[in-house]
């Protein structure tokens, strides 16, 4: 006598685990796709930048304030560290942006002064000032989350561009486009 | 150099891979049958290359070439050298290529070793395997390249992570790994099955020991990351419950089901349909696992930082593979008969529950584990933690341990109860015992709540101990062989495990306190006092230390250095716990900061018999040992006595 | 030997197929209610004024600690701050070890659960692990920067 077969009924039961992944499978791609956009955009374009004052981070640059930020000239204003590493990879891009007179004020986050002067020595120095924030508090005070970031500061101290991430090759002429309206 | 040769040795093994599974796909035709010959060889030399690639990326760790990004981003010149070694893994790309490796090692090893399948299922396992290898080959080499070189190298290295810098952890992901990974063998040998349509006691009697070793190093890898947990977070806790962590817990549930339900397919040919599904059911819990932790779409304080571009790459290689095979499955299924009968009461029964309620806990790990994104796609943010897992955990395993008494005890296919009473009513006389003293002398379980779980655990873990034993009684204990051994041993161990967690969360106790240098506290049987804080400086870090005077029921005090530690590069500070073990419990001490008025803040924990939890989990790991070592044997035996016969029959002219 | 306890091989089939979806629906349905009543919301202060949640429920609050609000109990031990996210100010109470990065200024977000008098009772605080980790449900805390920026 053969064996019966499976009845008609369990072979539609074998689909439930397919069926089960799917709805996984379903969930999981909206939870990725949804917040596809992770960078932490800051609140602050437009508006001043908040008030501090911060020592210098090597002898040799000034420290940074906002008093001096507010001169009238629009400038590019870099959050990095020495220990960032892809604040390397925009070095190349930095120095360009200098060549071209462009004023570049930095913010040293949570580092140590031998470890900047490294930094500065083996990556170049395009800054005019650098200032030093231990604790990211000036960082976070100007909606930056993360590093390398860099705003674009016109000439009464308001923020009017921010750029998160390196600066790539190609994003040099839109820094110095926004550099250019911010001096309108 | 040694980059490009890595990244070289890499691509040849994906081409291999690719290789592999084209001439297994097509040895299994007609026309193609003169392949076969190459399956093997081409499997061994792909796990050889692969193999080749990671030694590769080691040597560039240890010589700390800062030309690779992927050193340049995780280590550093003043690493020691253990931790330099380890950096290789702890990175998502090393460890990524680590996985790689393990699964090509794993389909060489079994190309070189496996005999006793058919051999047309052989074929199809390893295309199986190849199969699967090179969605993680094209990731890998397209996406998350670990040679990849930076123009300029910096000066100097970004740091591992110093919460890494550990040795319990720094070995932790590659026995992880071993686990996980080790597990697509079982997936591979499901879909050879599968296609050749040969699910019997033979395809059990292979696949067993694959998934006991697989499992075996999930079950170390668990135990050794949970007590690091354990002491370097500072926390006293051992399980949070943190997606990463049931990433590792999931394919460990599935593979003791595994383990399990091939063990009665082996020995009763039943469950064969179920035990091929919960083969791909196991590998698919890793690889979902890994999607989890790599894709950053669940918040882990452990996770990967990684992006949604490669979460997407991983899901849709998820989308291929466990589709695939729950499609291949869901058609062939049917050509699997049923397997033979067996009453209620019978070992097969038994383990059909053990299997049921692991499979529930299980879902309820993965549903609790997902349940935060399934409302966040509504808009709300929620976490999910000891109050779901521990409680609707509980439900299903309390039975499933009360079954794990009495399961090994019942013969096969069919048996009453009452054969067993006197054997089960020890353990259940002692279950009884302990919870009436509990009742009677600990009012602390009751009052202000009653701790119900570590009451019940306290109680079902003595009982189980017993039970656990008890199929040695009346054997010849030099005789019965060792899979029973292991069986009796990992059984043990679990209730070992289960006594440290009620105990641990019965009776622990805490202080909390600000102290001056000089002064006393107790906490439990203990007194300590504070001698002394002091700066203290390492490698690649510097501390404030603390000196304690530790004495337990006023006894001679032992000396205990809990320090709060700083990083350099990365800046970060971790507290580095001081443990004082006694055979009945372990103090724990954390130094934290110090207040203006010059008082240090000191946590104290007494923690009775909370080591017994990872002895218990080392016990399991032995017992699976042992299995794997009395299977083993006894398969090369057959396979010897199997050569002599066919030996004898040649030279009879038969 | 009795074999009539033996049900015949399709008949055990499907008795062990309902078995397991009985159960294995059975834990579903169990780990779906659990979780809606189990799962610890999170809330800004925002929510926690307008919205709040049930009196002793396992809760957790994200926000800025307020410059200014830290303050040591006596005991050394226990500290009390305000978690504001530039609309809203709610009061933390904790006991223990603060994590290295908690400080004044920066985010933070708490375990734990309300108490009477609206005061949030918190038993572990979560900081950071990685310079680049912004916890997800905290990336839209734009409002709360805005905030700091004002109190400068």
């Amino acid at each position: 006598m053969s064996e019966a077969p499976a009845p008609r009924r369990a072979g539609l039961w074998l689909w439930v685990p397919l069926a089960v992944f799917a709805g996984f499978f379903v969930l999981v791609m909206t939870g990725l796709l949804a917040p596809a956009d992770r960078e932490v955009a800051s609140a602050m374009i437009g508006k001043p930048l908040p008030q501090f004052d911060l020592r210098p981070a090597v002898p040799g640059r000034p420290g940074v304030s906002t008093a001096q930020l507010a001169d009238g000239k629009p400038r590019l204003l870099n959050v990095f560290a020495s220990w960032c590493i892809p604040c390397i990879a925009e070095a190349p891009q930095l120095e360009a942006l200098a060549r071209q007179g462009v004023e570049i004020d930095g913010i040293a986050i949570r580092d140590r002064t031998q470890d900047v002067e490294r930094f500065l020595d083996a990556n170049g120095n395009p800054y005019q000032r650098i200032g030093a924030d231990d604790l990211s508090q000036v960082q976070m005070s100007i909606g930056s989350s993360g590093v390398p970031e860099t705003f674009v500061i016109d000439g009464k101290g308001i923020i009017r561009h921010q750029h998160i991430g390196d600066i790539r090759a190609e994003d040099v002429p839109k820094l110095i486009e926004k550099l250019r309206e911010a001096g309108q | 150099m040694i980059a490009e040769i890595g990244l070289a040795c890499l691509w040849m093994a994906g081409a291999l891979a690719l290789l592999q599974l084209v001439t297994g796909a097509l040895a299994l035709t007609s026309k193609g049958v003169g392949l076969a010959g190459i399956v093997r060889p081409v499997a061994v030399a792909q796990g050889l290359l692969c193999g080749l690639a990671f030694v590769c990326l080691i040597a560039l760790f240890l010589r700390t070439d800062l030309s690779v990004k992927l050193i340049a981003t995780n280590s550093h010149s003043l690493k020691p050298f253990i931790y330099k070694l380890a950096g290789t893994w702890g990175n998502h790309e090393g460890s990524m290529l680590l996985w790689v490796t393990v699964m090509a090692l794993a389909g060489a090893f079994i190309a070189l070793v496996e005999r006793r399948l058919r051999n047309d299922t052989m074929l199809a396992t390893l295309a199986g395997q190849a199969f699967v290898s090179i969605g993680f080959y094209a990731f890998l080499l397209l996406s998350s390249n670990p040679f990849e070189r930076l123009a300029v190298p910096p000066p100097e290295g970004n740091g591992l992570n110093p919460l890494l810098q550990d040795i319990g952890l720094a070995f932790h992901p590659p026995t992880l790994y071993l686990g996980y990974v080790g597990l697509s063998i079982a997936f591979s040998f499901a879909i050879g099955a599968l296609v050749t349509s040969d699910v019997g006691p033979a395809f059990a009697r292979a696949m067993r020991p694959w998934v006991l070793g697989a499992w075996l190093f999930l079950t170390i890898g668990i135990t050794a990351g949970s007590y690091w947990a354990y002491y370097e977070l500072g926390w006293g806790g051992w399980w949070f419950w943190d997606p990463v962590e049931n990433a590792s817990l999931m394919p460990w549930l599935a593979a003791t089901a595994l383990i399990h339900s091939s063990s009665v397919l082996a020995t009763r040919n039943a469950l064969r349909a179920w035990t091929v599904m919960l083969a791909v059911v196991a590998f698919s819990m890793s690889m979902i696992g890994t999607f989890l932790v790599r894709s950053g779409i669940l918040t882990s304080v452990h996770a990967f930082a990684v992006d949604p571009e490669r979460g997407s790459f991983i899901l849709a290689l998820l989308a291929i593979y466990i589709g695939g095979a729950l499609v291949l499955f869901a058609i062939r299924a049917r050509t699997i008969t049923e397997g033979a009968r067996f009453a209620l009461t019978s070992r097969e029964s038994a383990l059909v529950v053990n299997n049921v309620m692991l499979s529930a806990i299980l879902g309820i790990v993965l549903l609790g584990t997902l349940y935060p994104l399934l409302t966040e796609a509504f808009g709300e943010k929620v976490s999910v933690g000891p109050p779901y897992f521990d409680p609707v955990g509980a439900i299903f395993f309390i039975p499933m341990l009360l079954v794990m008494a009495v399961g090994p005890l019942l013969h096969w296919r069919n048996d009453r109860l009452g054969r067993i009473t006197g054997k089960i009513a020890i353990p259940a006389l002692l279950i009884g015992a302990v919870l009436l003293g509990l009742a009677l002398f600990a009012p602390s379980l009751f009052t202000p709540s009653f701790k119900l779980l570590p009451f019940i655990g306290m109680g079902l873990a003595v009982g189980l101990a017993v039970a656990s034993v008890m199929p040695l009684i009346g054997r010849n204990l030099r005789r019965t062989p060792l899979p029973t051994w292991g069986m009796v041993v990992a059984h043990l161990g679990i209730a070992v495990s289960l006594f440290g967690v009620a105990t641990d969360s019965a009776f622990a106790t805490e202080k909390l306190v600000a102290s001056r240098i000089g002064e006393s506290h107790t906490v439990g049987p203990w007194s300590i006092t504070l001698k002394n804080v002091e700066p203290v400086a390492g490698p690649n870090w510097t501390s404030l230390e603390a000196t304690m005077a530790a004495s337990y029921d006023g006894g001679t005090a032992t000396t205990i250095h809990p320090q709060a530690r700083n990083y350099t590069s990365p800046p970060t500070v971790t507290s580095e716990s001081a443990l004082l073990t006694r055979w009945n419990g372990q103090l724990y001490a954390v130094l934290g900061e110090e207040a203006d008025d010059g008082r240090w803040q000191l946590r104290l924990w007494w923690k009775p018999f909370v080591p017994m939890i990872w002895y218990g989990g080392l016990l399991i790991g032995l017992g699976g040992l042992l299995s794997l070592i009395g299977r083993v044997a006894r398969d090369m035996k057959r396979s010897r006595a199997e050569e002599k016969i066919a030996d004898r029959r040649e030279r009879q002219g038969r | 030997m009795n074999t009539s306890k033996l049900l015949k091989a399709k008949h055990q089939r499907l008795i062990l197929l309902v078995i397991a979806l009985v159960v294995l629906t059975g834990a579903g349905l169990l780990a779906a209610w659990a979780l809606r009543s189990q799962a610890s919301y999170f809330y800004v202060p925002s929510d926690i004024q307008a919205d709040p949640p049930e009196i002793g429920v396992a809760v957790r609050l994200g926000g800025i600690v307020e410059k200014g609000s830290l303050q040591t109990a006596p005991d050394g031990v226990t500290i009390d701050f305000v978690v504001e996210d530039g609309k809203a100010r709610t009061p933390v109470r904790f006991s223990g070890i603060t994590p290295a990065l908690f400080v004044e200024g920066s985010g933070v977000v708490a375990e734990g659960r309300l108490a009477d008098g609206g005061v949030f009772i918190a038993d572990n605080l979560l900081a950071k692990h990685d310079e680049k980790y912004v916890p997800r449900e905290m990336a839209d805390m734009t409002k709360a920067r805005d905030a700091m920026a004002q109190t400068q």
